[in-house]
């Protein structure tokens, strides 16, 4: 029996094929899987916001250089990373595999150079002092809060280059068609707009003002 | 003899707008994130520079949703069940906020901070 014959007992041959607001099963499994991930982030962002606010010495330690200049520069090549995977995309909806594929390997070096910038900065962090528990600013909550959630932004981008590469080579290969690399395509967006709120309230709340 | 409730259909986003389209709005995501960086530098309350913050960072993740990820090419019963699952979760966080007040004003079992109201 094909799947197109299948149907539950009182209803209707097809309804089981019908998919819910005629988005395909993978697209919707991912925004799904965004929607929760989104609440996560909220979540681990609400508790920072909350710790900050609650602590009577919150520091706020980034200067300039290196630290904000760094985020900057983190930011444009996530945001750029993001339009390459989009150009990637749209070559693939194209039917141009070499051009999809080549978009595809820019993104996940785009998000390597990103997850490079963002262990420097950890690393330099580290060497000034800071740990998850103790940080020579202030209250040892900073650290904690600042390495979780960056950290936790920084699985998802390694994560993201791993499935770019992966996926890009099968689809290369004609084992992964042009949905699949839009799947993907979704979720290295999304990593790129959880980054539009961990720099401002992580980063730049916390700006040097001297 | 039973017919399907459903007919075949293209999925609704189809990438096929132009590249030009795409660059603006990579290049306004670029402006807007150029702001935040700007108000991080502007003498504001730790209030207002938040709200100017958050309002920012909605803009740049509306834009990166709609166009970046193609929910504005969505079918409308969709857009609307992404926005209001994932609002409903976030907004349903907020909850905790004036407990963290009463941590920063002191009453009880917390340090209070230099000049606040006890």
């Amino acid at each position: 029996m094909s799947q197109a014959e299948m149907s539950l007992p009182g209803h209707p041959v097809g309804t089981l094929t019908a998919p819910a607001f005629s988005v395909p099963a993978k697209k919707m499994a991912m925004w799904l899987f965004i929607i929760a991930d989104a609440a996560t982030f909220a979540a681990v962002l609400v508790a920072y916001g909350f710790l900050r606010n609650g602590s009577p010495n919150w520091p706020t330690p980034f200067r300039f250089s290196p630290t904000v200049l760094n985020a900057m520069l983190m930011t444009f090549i996530l945001v750029t990373s993001s339009l390459t995977m989009l150009l990637g995309v749209r070559a693939a909806k194209a039917g141009d595999k070499p051009a999809a594929f080549l978009w595809t390997m820019i993104t996940a070096i785009g998000g390597l150079i990103f997850a490079v910038l963002h262990l420097r900065e950890w690393l330099g962090m580290i060497h000034e002092g800071a740990t998850l528990f103790h940080n020579p600013w202030g209250t040892g909550l900073f650290g904690a809060s600042f390495f979780s959630i960056t950290g936790l932004h920084l699985l998802h981008v390694t994560a993201g280059v791993i499935a770019l590469v992966a996926v890009g080579v099968r689809y290369k290969g004609g084992r992964y068609g042009a949905d699949d690399l839009e799947v993907l395509g979704l979720y290295w967006h999304f990593v790129d707009l959880v980054w539009m709120f961990v720099v401002p309230f992580v980063y730049l709340l916390n700006v040097a003002h001297r | 003899m039973d017919m399907p409730d459903v007919q075949p259909h293209e999925p609704a986003a189809r990438y096929a707008d132009s590249i030009t389209k795409y660059i603006v709005i990579y290049v306004c995501i670029l402006a807007l994130a150029g702001v935040q960086f700007v108000i991080a530098y502007t003498h504001l309350s730790g209030t207002a520079m938040f709200a100017r913050m958050l309002f920012v960072a909605l803009a740049e993740a509306g834009l990166a949703l709609m166009f970046f990820m193609h929910l504005w090419g969505e079918k409308r019963g969709f857009v609307l069940f992404v926005l209001i699952l994932t609002g409903f979760v976030i907004m349903a966080m907020q909850y905790g906020w004036t407990d963290s007040y009463r941590m920063e004003l002191g009453v009880p079992y917390s340090q209070s901070k230099p000049g606040a109201v006890q």
